[in-house]
């Protein structure tokens, strides 16, 4: 007995035989090896016993009287359900039918008579090995799956929360936006923001993070944040992409970062401003000519380079009402068949070119996908904006925590901003934020922002720089026109831009006059507000909108001055 | 063909194992297969309950070191299966069998005083 090896932990063992000396010298060979014995003397027995008791191993006779092994031991199997119970069955059975009808009642194991207690020692010790290793994998399997319905909790509380921030823009609610996109897309790091700026332009983000999973999602919440806050405040991509670079730089580790394209569009100025780190290329698609121009990454991605590094060059191009700007994810290109092979942008390309019905290129591409891989992967994310008329000048700015009783209504500030300034900052926002302190000028923050904007832009691009509008008159001109003004500014070493603000009451409310001096050389206003409005879509466009939206404008200082006046009644 | 009636190695091997439970279980086998050749003679004409008995009977008798009463016993259960086999001639040599070693295990069984 001194052979036998150690007993990990004493089972209760279950033996069926009907022959009172085989059962006898077994249950004293097991119990003298430390376990617990329960016997049994047919299969009904054995069977009522093992429901009873639940013994972890059975010894099972073969052929017995009243209920045989074979189907006693198809009973215990059943009961034991997930959990193994070795049964070893106990026989002299030679032909081989026999032993197979013992597998196949579910027995694992054979002990032949007669019986040797070493054998028997090694059977049950290897049977028990079998037993708990079971028993281990469905307690992992149990465990893996109590963590997986944690995982989905947790996902469905984040992706609740992400969407309160994520919607407060108006992804859904603008009727020129179409897009196509996970539920989950927020776990496969794909994230799509829309919001109206103060002037009623549109910012658009598509974002794609490494990785998978929460830490994907991380990432999103800061970034949504700047977006709709800085949105808002009517800050520009530029500024935008700086601060979410900035602060992407500083929170996510550094294998993780986010592939952006960044537009802004502007039904007003008919154009499209974009920004694009390393997602594929998106396009504009002119729907006159069929023309496709593709929006390039130039950039490496958001949160790679430090402030001093990062590059917020963007790039404008023209669009006509019922033109299409088209991005998507890197999900659609990596799409990959059978074999390996990605769908790539050729692919992409013939699906454009075969796309009969423009409101159908998602569904399109979508059953491209499927008939090149089987199904669409869940990490497709494509947005396709089409610039409207008629997009209002809501105002989609900040809340305000005070009740009105301290708005101030007399007061004059005077500002000068120049050139190293004018290189890198946009004083916009922060003059839409001063100017909104007046309450009565909140319902006209959207016209009061857009022709602050344009004023501004004319004071500096066309006084500051010197460039000429008549540049944009097509396409090309209209490219280089913004190479042009991004080279000046980087030379920039003088000039200025003033701007004087003088606030009144007056009888029934109260007046605003914006005053923007620039130190170029001025321009012949009569000549050129005598040209015919929109002779072209793409220059003149800002004068004729100014005049449109503000309830007076007087240039003086041969066109280096301009002053505009916004008046409002007094609230109720 | 010379066969063991009864294998002494397997009966110390037995004691060995069973230690103070060592009379009892020749008390258990002798009181078990007293009953077996009863039931034995009983379905002298019931092969297929012969068969049954031999196949236990064979199993106890193999264990108890009894080799040519579990040989025995084997060629019953064997040759219940086949039609034309003699089996009444078998269970007479069972019976026999069985009452040359009942001796053995008695004498064995007197070493220990209960």
């Amino acid at each position: 007995m001194s052979a036998l090896a150690p007993v990990l932990e004493p089972l209760t063992v279950l033996i069926a035989e009907d022959s009172a000396t085989d059962l006898l010298l077994l249950s004293t060979i097991i119990r003298r090896q430390g376990h617990h014995v329960l016997t049994a003397s047919n299969g009904v027995e054995a069977v009522d016993l093992f429901a009873r008791e639940r013994p972890q191993l059975v010894l099972m006779d073969a052929l017995m009287p009243v209920m045989d092994g074979f189907e006693a031991a198809r009973r215990i199997k059943q009961l034991a359900g997930e959990a193994l119970v070795p049964i070893i069955f106990l026989t002299s059975l030679r032909q081989s039918e026999a032993l197979a009808e013992c597998l196949d009642a579910g027995g694992d194991d054979f002990l032949p008579k007669p019986y040797n207690p070493l054998i028997l020692a090694a059977k049950i010790n290897a049977m028990d090995r079998l037993r708990r290793l079971q028993a281990t994998v469905l307690q992992q399997r149990d465990l893996i799956a109590k963590h997986h319905d944690y995982l989905l909790h947790e996902q469905r509380v984040a992706k609740a929360v992400f969407d309160k921030v994520a919607h407060s823009g108006c992804i859904n609610a603008a009727p020129n936006i179409r897009y196509l996109q996970s539920p989950y897309a927020l776990f496969n790091g794909d994230l799509l923001l829309a919001a109206y700026t103060p002037a009623g332009d549109m910012h658009v983000l598509l974002g794609d993070f490494t990785g998978h999973g929460l830490p994907a999602a991380v990432g999103a919440m800061p970034l949504a944040e700047v977006f709709y806050g800085m949105t808002a405040k009517g800050y520009g991509l530029t500024q935008i992409l700086r601060e979410m670079n900035a602060k992407l730089k500083r929170i996510l580790p550094v294998d993780m970062f986010c592939c952006a394209a960044l537009l802004c569009l502007s039904t007003q100025r008919r154009v499209v401003e974009v920004w694009n780190g390393g997602m594929p290329d998106g396009y504009v698609h002119e729907v006159a000519t069929g023309k496709r121009t593709p929006l390039v990454s130039r950039h490496l991605p958001l949160g790679v380079l430090s402030a001093q590094a990062f590059e917020d060059r963007t790039e404008v191009w023209p669009m006509a009402l019922g033109d299409r700007v088209f991005l998507l994810s890197d999900g659609v290109l990596d799409t990959a068949d059978a074999n390996e092979q990605l769908f790539g942008a050729e692919r992409l390309q013939q699906v454009f070119a075969a796309n009969r019905e423009p409101d159908c290129l998602f569904e399109d591409i979508e059953q491209a996908l499927a008939a090149f891989c089987g199904e669409v992967r869940d990490d497709v994310s494509m947005v396709e904006i089409t610039l409207q008329a008629g997009q209002s000048m809501r105002a989609t700015g900040p809340l305000y925590a005070d009740s009105g009783q301290s708005c101030p209504l007399d007061w004059s500030v005077g500002f000068e901003f120049r050139a190293e300034t004018l290189k890198r900052y946009n004083p916009l926002p922060y003059l839409l934020q001063l100017l909104l302190e007046i309450h009565g000028l909140r319902e006209q923050s959207g016209a009061l922002y857009s022709v602050m904007a344009e004023l501004y832009s004319n004071a500096l691009e066309h006084g500051v720089l010197g460039l000429d509008s008549r540049l944009k008159r097509d396409a090309e001109g209209f490219a280089q026109y913004y190479r042009e003004r991004n080279e000046r500014l980087m030379r920039l070493n003088s000039g200025y831009v003033r701007v004087q603000v003088q606030v009144a009451p007056t009888v029934t409310g109260g007046r605003m006059s914006l005053r923007i001096e620039d130190s170029g050389p001025g321009f012949d206003v009569e000549q050129v507000l005598a040209r015919p409005l929109d002779v072209d879509r793409l220059s003149g466009r800002g004068l004729s909108l100014v005049r449109q939206l503000s309830s007076d404008v007087r240039w003086s200082d041969g066109g280096r001055s301009v002053c505009v006046e916004f008046c409002w009644e007094a609230l109720a | 063909m010379v066969e063991v009636h009864l294998d002494p190695d397997v009966l110390s091997g037995l004691q060995e194992v069973m230690e103070g439970e060592y009379p009892k279980l020749l008390d258990t086998f002798l009181d078990d297969s007293q009953k077996r050749v009863e039931a034995l003679r009983k379905a002298r004409d019931d092969a297929k309950a012969l068969a049954l008995i031999a196949h236990s009977f064979k199993g106890s008798s193999g264990n108890l070191g009894a080799v040519r009463l579990a040989h025995l016993c084997q060629r019953l259960e064997v040759e219940s299966v086949e039609a034309a086999a003699d089996l009444g001639a078998l269970v007479d040599q069972i019976d026999h069998e069985f009452a040359l070693v009942k001796p053995l295990y008695e004498s064995e069984r007197q070493r220990f005083q209960l």
